[in-house]
C-alpha cells in the first residue's frame, strides 16, 4: 500500500486528463450549454472518474440514472448495473464503497424511504458514497410530483446534506461533493439534493468545465477506516464484538462513534466554505423582511423579492445551501436585523423553518410558509402575499386562497 | 495481499499483540495447498470465537477459514446473528453492515474489486445465517445469482433464527414448534438449494459440517468456480445445539444423525457442465503437482 503517485496530468482511458480539482472547478475555461437538469447530471458524472454507478428507475431521476448508464458504455465509468431495489442498491453502493471504489447513484422519493436503513449505515462505515436526491411525494395515495418531505429525513442519518437550487448547482456541487466528502477527516456520503422536475426535468443553461478535464481518482487509503480489500493487514477488529457487551464499554464505544461521525459532517464546514464560497448565499440582509430558503423555493423567492421591490417594499434573501452542516451562526448573523423571516417551503411540516427556529433568537420572527406539497407550484405570489401579510400591508385576494 | 505485507518491524516485533506475531510467523497466506489440516499446526485465521461451547458453527468456521484457497486476497461478507459475532475475530477482511443484505453488499465489492484489481484474483465469500440468507435477504440472494455474480454464498442453516431465540424461519422444518410458531410451523423447509440451480448457481452443495475433509473440498470447489465462471451456493447444517435441546458435546452426532441417506442433510451436489469441466482442469492440475513432487522427492533421494 504504498503511497499513491499523484495522477495530476495523466490521461484516463477516455484520453481525459486528471486534474487539480480547484482548477478545473474554479480557473478553467467554462463552456455554456443548454441541457436538462438530468443531463447536467450525466456530464458531471462524465468529469467525476467515478468507479461504479448503480441504477434503479423511479421517476423523476429514472432518466438520469439511465443516462448515466451511457457514459458506462462509453466507458467514462467502470461499471454499472441495475439493482433489484432501492434497498438494495444502496447496499450494492456501500459494498462497492467498501472495496475502495468511487460510487455514485441516484434516487427519490419512496426510494430514499425503501432504503433509508443504509443512510445511518454508510455514514457509520464512513463511505463516501454521492446520491442525487431528485426528491418527490412520499405520500400515500401516489404521487410523482415534487415534495421535499424525504430531505427531513437524511437529514438525521450522519450524511452530509446538500440542497441545489438550479442545475448550475448541481453540476457543480457533484463534482466539489466529492472533493469535500472524501477529505480524511470528513470521508462520509452526500445526499445531493434537489427538487425533481423542477431541476431535473426543464432546460437550463450551465457552464460546463471542459470535457478533456475530470476528478483525480480516488484514493482509498485516504479513509480513516480501513478499505475492505486485503491490501493491508486484517487485524482482529475487537475481542467481543460490542453488541454483546450490556456494559459502559459498550455504551461508550458506540456514543463516542456516533459523536464521531457527527463531528466528521461539523469538519466538512471548513472544505466545503472554500468549495461552495459559504454554506449560504445572502442579498439585502438589511431588510426587515428577509427570506430563508433551499432548493427551487430560492428561485421563487428570487421572483416574489422582485415583484415586491417593484412596489417598495424591500425584501432580504438567505439561500440555505448546505443543510448538514447546518450554517446555523451565518442564517444568525445574516437574520440579526430581521424583524421577520419569512420561510417559503415545498412540504407540509416545514422542517427548514423549525431548524431556522432552533438556531435563532427571538425565533417569534419566524413565519413558517408559504408551504405547498404533493406536486404544487409554489407562484411568486403566494410569497409576496405571504410577506405583505406579515407586515400588515393589505395584499390583494388570490383566486382560491381567500382574502 | 501478500505474506509480506504483514510483516512487523523487528524493533517493534515484541510489542506486537501474540496473535499478530503468530499471524506473522505461522499462518498459511500464500500457501496454495492449505487445508483443514493446518488446523493444530499453523496459525488459524480465527483467533477465538463468543459462540455457544460446542457450537457447530465454530467448527465450520474453522473449516471454512483453514480451506479459503486465497486467504490474502479473500474478502468476507456477513450478516446480522450469529455470525457477525465471530467475524470480528476473523483475520481476513470482513463486512458487516446490515441484515439480510450481503449478497448486495458482496455485489457491489466483487465489482470494485474487479475494477480497481483487473488483474488479481479477489475472491468474495458471504457467510450468512438462515433467517439473512432465506427470509430478509431472500431478494437479493437470489438476484445476485440471475445476474451471475461472481461470488460464492454460503448459508450457516441452523434451521432458526437462533442469535434472537430460537423463532420460526423459513429453512425450519415443517411441525417444528419454536417461538412465532406456537402451533408448529405450517409449512415445508424451502427448498433453497433447488432454487440455487434453477436461479444460475454453477456449484450447490448441501450437507452438514462434521467432516472437514469434505469442508475442505466443497469450499475451494465454491471459491473457485465463483471466481471463475458464475455464483456457488453452499447450504451447511450447523445445528443451534441450545434451540433444539441439545448438550455441549451433541452437536456433532446431530449432524452425523442428519447426514444419513434418507434424512435432509444428505449430501447433495449439483455441478454445471462450465463448472465440471473446470474443476476437471483442476484435478488434472493437482495430478501433475503431485506426481512433481513425487518425482522431485524420488530425485532427491537417489
Amino acid at each position: 500500500m504504498a503511497a499513491q503517485a499523484s495522477f495530476i496530468g495523466q490521461k484516463n482511458k477516455k484520453e481525459q486528463v486528471y486534474t487539480d480539482p480547484w482548477h478545473m472547478m474554479n480557473e478553467a475555461a467554462r463552456t455554456p450549454s443548454f441541457f436538462t437538469g438530468s443531463e447536467v447530471i450525466k456530464e458531471a458524472v462524465r468529469r467525476a472518474s467515478c468507479d461504479i454507478m448503480v441504477a434503479y428507475p423511479i421517476t423523476p431521476q429514472s432518466e438520469a440514472a439511465a443516462l448515466c448508464g451511457e457514459l458506462f458504455a462509453e466507458g467514462y465509468i467502470g461499471d454499472y448495473f441495475r439493482g433489484e431495489s432501492e434497498f438494495a442498491v444502496m447496499s450494492q453502493c456501500a459494498g462497492a464503497a467498501f472495496g475502495g471504489a468511487r460510487v455514485f447513484t441516484t434516487t427519490a422519493g419512496p426510494g430514499t424511504m425503501r432504503a433509508m436503513e443504509n443512510f445511518p449505515m454508510w455514514a457509520g462505515a464512513r463511505l463516501p458514497i454521492q446520491m442525487i436526491v431528485t426528491c418527490r411525494g412520499i405520500n400515500s395515495p401516489l404521487s410523482i410530483q415534487p415534495d421535499t418531505l424525504e430531505i427531513s429525513y437524511l437529514m438525521q442519518t450522519g450524511m452530509l446534506v446538500w440542497h441545489a437550487e438550479t442545475a448550475q448547482d448541481f453540476y457543480d456541487w457533484i463534482l466539489k461533493g466529492y472533493m469535500v466528502s472524501e477529505e480524511p477527516d470528513v470521508h462520509l456520503p452526500l445526499a445531493l439534493c434537489c427538487d425533481g422536475f423542477f431541476v431535473t426535468h426543464t432546460k437550463d443553461m450551465v457552464d460546463l468545465t471542459p470535457v478533456d478535464m475530470c476528478l483525480p481518482p480516488y484514493d482509498p487509503y485516504r479513509s480513516p477506516v480501513p478499505c475492505m480489500d486485503m491490501e493491508c493487514p486484517p487485524v482482529r477488529m475487537m475481542r467481543d464484538p460490542f453488541v454483546m457487551k450490556s456494559n459502559y464499554i459498550s455504551y461508550a464505544t458506540h456514543a463516542s462513534w456516533q459523536q464521531e461521525v457527527w463531528a466528521a459532517v461539523e469538519r466538512s464546514r471548513k472544505h466545503t466554505i472554500r468549495w461552495m464560497d459559504g454554506l449560504i448565499d445572502t442579498e439585502n440582509t438589511d431588510a426587515d423582511v428577509i427570506v430563508v430558503a433551499s432548493g427551487t423555493a430560492v428561485s421563487q423567492s428570487r421572483e416574489a423579492i422582485a415583484m415586491l421591490e417593484e412596489e417598495g417594499i424591500k425584501v432580504g434573501l438567505v439561500k440555505v445551501k448546505t443543510l448538514r452542516p447546518w450554517p446555523g451562526s451565518e442564517i444568525r448573523e445574516a437574520t440579526k436585523h430581521a424583524k421577520h423571516i419569512i420561510v417559503p417551503e415545498f412540504n407540509i411540516t416545514g422542517w427548514l423553518a423549525r431548524e431556522v427556529s432552533a438556531t435563532i433568537p427571538n425565533n417569534e420572527r419566524v413565519h413558517a410558509g408559504p408551504h405547498v406539497c404533493g406536486g404544487m407550484t409554489m407562484p411568486p405570489e403566494i410569497i409576496a402575499a405571504e410577506i405583505k401579510t406579515v407586515l400588515g400591508v393589505k395584499a390583494p385576494s388570490l383566486a382560491g386562497r381567500g382574502g | 495481499m501478500s505474506k509480506e505485507r504483514i510483516k512487523i518491524a523487528e524493533e517493534l516485533f515484541d510489542i506486537m499483540p501474540a496473535e499478530y506475531q503468530d499471524l506473522v510467523k505461522r499462518a498459511t497466506y500464500g500457501n496454495e495447498q492449505r487445508g483443514w489440516k493446518d488446523i493444530g499446526n499453523a496459525k488459524e485465521l480465527i483467533e477465538e470465537h463468543s459462540l455457544c461451547a460446542g457450537c457447530p458453527e465454530s467448527m465450520a468456521f474453522r473449516y471454512i477459514l483453514a480451506s479459503l484457497p486465497n486467504p490474502e486476497d479473500t474478502v468476507m461478507v456477513g450478516s446480522t446473528g450469529c455470525t457477525s459475532l465471530v467475524f470480528p475475530h476473523v483475520g481476513v477482511h470482513n463486512i458487516h453492515s446490515l441484515f439480510g443484505n450481503q449478497n448486495a453488499i458482496a455485489s457491489g465489492l466483487k465489482r470494485a474489486l474487479t475494477v480497481r484489481f483487473p488483474d488479481r484474483h479477489k475472491d468474495v465469500v458471504v457467510l450468512a445465517g438462515d433467517g439473512a440468507t432465506v427470509d430478509i435477504g431472500l431478494d437479493m440472494t437470489l438476484q445476485a445469482w440471475f445476474r451471475q455474480e461472481k461470488f460464492t454464498t454460503i448459508c450457516f442453516d441452523n434451521e432458526l433464527y437462533a442469535n434472537t431465540g430460537g423463532q420460526e424461519s423459513g429453512l425450519m422444518q415443517k411441525g417444528f414448534v419454536a417461538k412465532m410458531a406456537p402451533v408448529g410451523k405450517t409449512f415445508e423447509k424451502v427448498r433453497l438449494p433447488e432454487i440455487a440451480r434453477e436461479s444460475g448457481c454453477h456449484y450447490v452443495v448441501n450437507c452438514t459440517v462434521s467432516k472437514p475433509n469434505l469442508i475442505e473440498k466443497v469450499i475451494k470447489n465454491a471459491v473457485h468456480i465463483a471466481r471463475e465462471i458464475g455464483p456457488t451456493y453452499l447450504q451447511l447444517y450447523t445445528p443451534c445445539i441450545l434451540e433444539i435441546g441439545k448438550n455441549s458435546m451433541e452437536g456433532l452426532q446431530e449432524m452425523r444423525d442428519s447426514e444419513k441417506p434418507t434424512e435432509r442433510f444428505a449430501y447433495k451436489e449439483y455441478v454445471s457442465e462450465p463448472a465440471k469441466e473446470l474443476l476437471a482442469e483442476l484435478a488434472a492440475k493437482e495430478k501433475e503437482r503431485k506426481a512433481e513432487a513425487k518425482r522431485q522427492l524420488a530425485g532427491q533421494t537417489a
